[in-house]
């Protein structure tokens, strides 16, 4: 069943697909979001909405995705196990359908130890490869969890996330087939800065088939400064940056730093983009949105702009279930 | 819901081949099917053999008592001392050194269960899904359930991918009415 998702038309057509991430504030005001939003407008085919990322509070990401849906931008609802229990999990998907919402990516989420409030109790009530079982059953046979009939069921399309290059390396791809197993339709994948480790990691992806089954977007991003890069070296969980890379932008001036994250960044998409079955990729600027325009221009990746007009969409998001 | 101590990643002294070994002797058969319904008829002895289990499996394997132990199909590296407690493999936060994000000096367990199932050939074991615990079931003897035939449907005889894995277990209409 199709969920009215212009992401998933994008992912069965042959075209490179690109996603972007941009986080909620920490404030009740929608306008920096809306204008981050707004930046990324007709260059991408979809707007992942982080989900309390880092375990640090934020405004909500459905909140989030519905603000994105009145910029005429499609979002992706990332729903993490982390803060919710099965009954709430749900419960937010009949929300996103109910709310034209039509993509959502079902994670593990950050441990609450990494947040500004580490002392809050950890849920993962169910864990990721569960959620898209539950948000499947939900969708394709009408049942929730419990058994019970839905009076009519969520349209969705349904996203996971997977970390290519960490251990348990000979298990990742097969992590992956648990999660098309259980009904993941697109996977966004953790920073690629290891393009030979990406290779070895969608060499097992091809052989198990899940390349044919399930749209990868390959996780990319340009790191701005050398603070950035020392948070993301250090600070973010499952994130492992080569010395190389590490060099090679610590070589360059500060004041050249920015433009060698964008050139390291378009030079990756563009090696990613010769790899049988990466179907796109996903970035994350953490910020800075307005360079993900300039990075896809280089990348000479075609955007979506004329099957993404606001116009389109504000339709979209008047439609239920 | 009786959960006392944090979860820590724990990495069993026996070794995955021996374990699947010893897992012969606990398997059902009348004689233990028997033991189990004398133990739910005494609170008392319930609680006794619970206890025995949980000293048991505490200090080899730090069991939390979840009551429907995923043991066999995790090359005996319990994924409840995962501090997220995932039953499907291990999160995104793996250290490149296979540390778990949450205690970076223990490694993660998911990384000694793949490695345990690999050592055992039983790679196929944590393909299989793991359905959504029930959480009800906290501080009950897994053996007895496991000997009562309540952990049948705790995770799929396949791996999902040539046949669609049901969420629901058994029929899906006998639980419809609920």
């Amino acid at each position: 069943m199709m969920s009215g998702s212009a992401l998933e038309e994008a992912v069965r057509s042959d075209r490179f697909v690109v996603t972007a991430e941009v986080g909620p504030p920490r404030g009740a005001d929608p306008a920096a979001l809306s204008a981050a939003v707004r930046t990324l407008r007709g260059w991408v085919d979809a707007v992942n909405i982080t989900d309390n990322q880092s375990a640090v509070v934020r405004l909500s990401s459905m909140a989030g995705s519905v603000l994105a849906l009145a910029q005429g931008v499609e979002p992706v609802m990332q729903i993490s196990a982390r803060d919710r229990n099965r009954i709430a999990i749900q419960s937010d998907l009949l929300s996103a359908a109910a709310l034209g919402i039509p993509n959502v990516l079902l994670i593990t989420g950050d441990h609450p130890k990494f947040g500004d409030h580490p002392e809050a109790k950890p849920v993962f009530d169910v864990d990721s490869v569960q959620m898209l079982w539950v948000a499947r059953t939900m969708r394709d046979h009408q049942r929730l969890h419990s058994g019970r009939l839905l009076d009519s069921p969520p349209r969705l399309f349904l996203g996971g996330v997977e970390n290519p290059c960490a251990p348990p390396a000979d298990f990742r791809a097969r992590r992956l087939g648990k999660k098309v197993a259980a009904g993941a339709q697109f996977v966004q994948t953790q920073f690629v800065f290891d393009v030979a480790c990406f290779e070895r990691w969608m060499a097992d992806v091809r052989e198990l088939g899940l390349h044919e089954r399930i749209a990868v977007l390959a996780g990319v991003g340009p790191i701005g400064n050398p603070r950035a890069l020392k948070h993301m070296r250090t600070k973010v969980p499952g994130l492992s940056i080569p010395d190389a890379v590490a060099e090679r932008l610590s070589r360059v001036d500060e004041s050249h730093f920015a433009e060698e994250g964008i050139r390291l960044c378009v030079e990756t998409i563009q090696r990613l983009r010769e790899i049988p079955g990466v179907a796109g990729v996903h970035l994350m600027a953490f910020g800075r949105e307005h360079v993900i325009p300039e990075v896809i221009e280089r990348a000479g990746i075609r955007p979506p702009r004329s099957a993404n007009d606001g116009s389109d969409f504000r339709q979209r998001s008047g439609h239920v279930g | 819901m009786r959960q006392r101590k944090r979860p820590v990643p724990t990495s069993p002294s026996l070794s995955a081949r021996v374990l699947y070994r010893l897992h012969r002797f606990l398997e059902p058969n009348p004689v233990y099917r028997w033991v189990a319904r004398r133990l739910e008829r005494s609170q008392t002895l319930y609680t006794g053999f619970a206890r025995a289990e949980e000293s048991v499996k505490e200090r080899s394997f730090g069991c939390q008592m979840c009551g429907q132990c995923a043991l066999p199909a995790t090359g005996y590296a319990c994924p409840m001392s995962c501090p997220k407690q995932l039953r499907n493999g291990p999160c995104g936060g793996v250290s490149s050194s296979g540390a778990c994000e949450v205690y970076p000096d223990q490694r993660c367990v998911w990384v000694t269960a793949v490695e345990r199932a690999q050592s055992a050939d039983r790679l196929d074991d944590v393909c299989q899904l793991q359905r959504p615990i029930d959480h009800r079931r906290w501080g009950e003897s897994s053996w007895v359930n496991y000997w009562q035939g309540r952990d049948d449907a705790l995770w799929t005889d396949h791996d999902g991918l040539t046949r669609e894995a049901t969420l629901h277990p058994r029929t899906i209409t006998a639980t419809s009415g609920r």
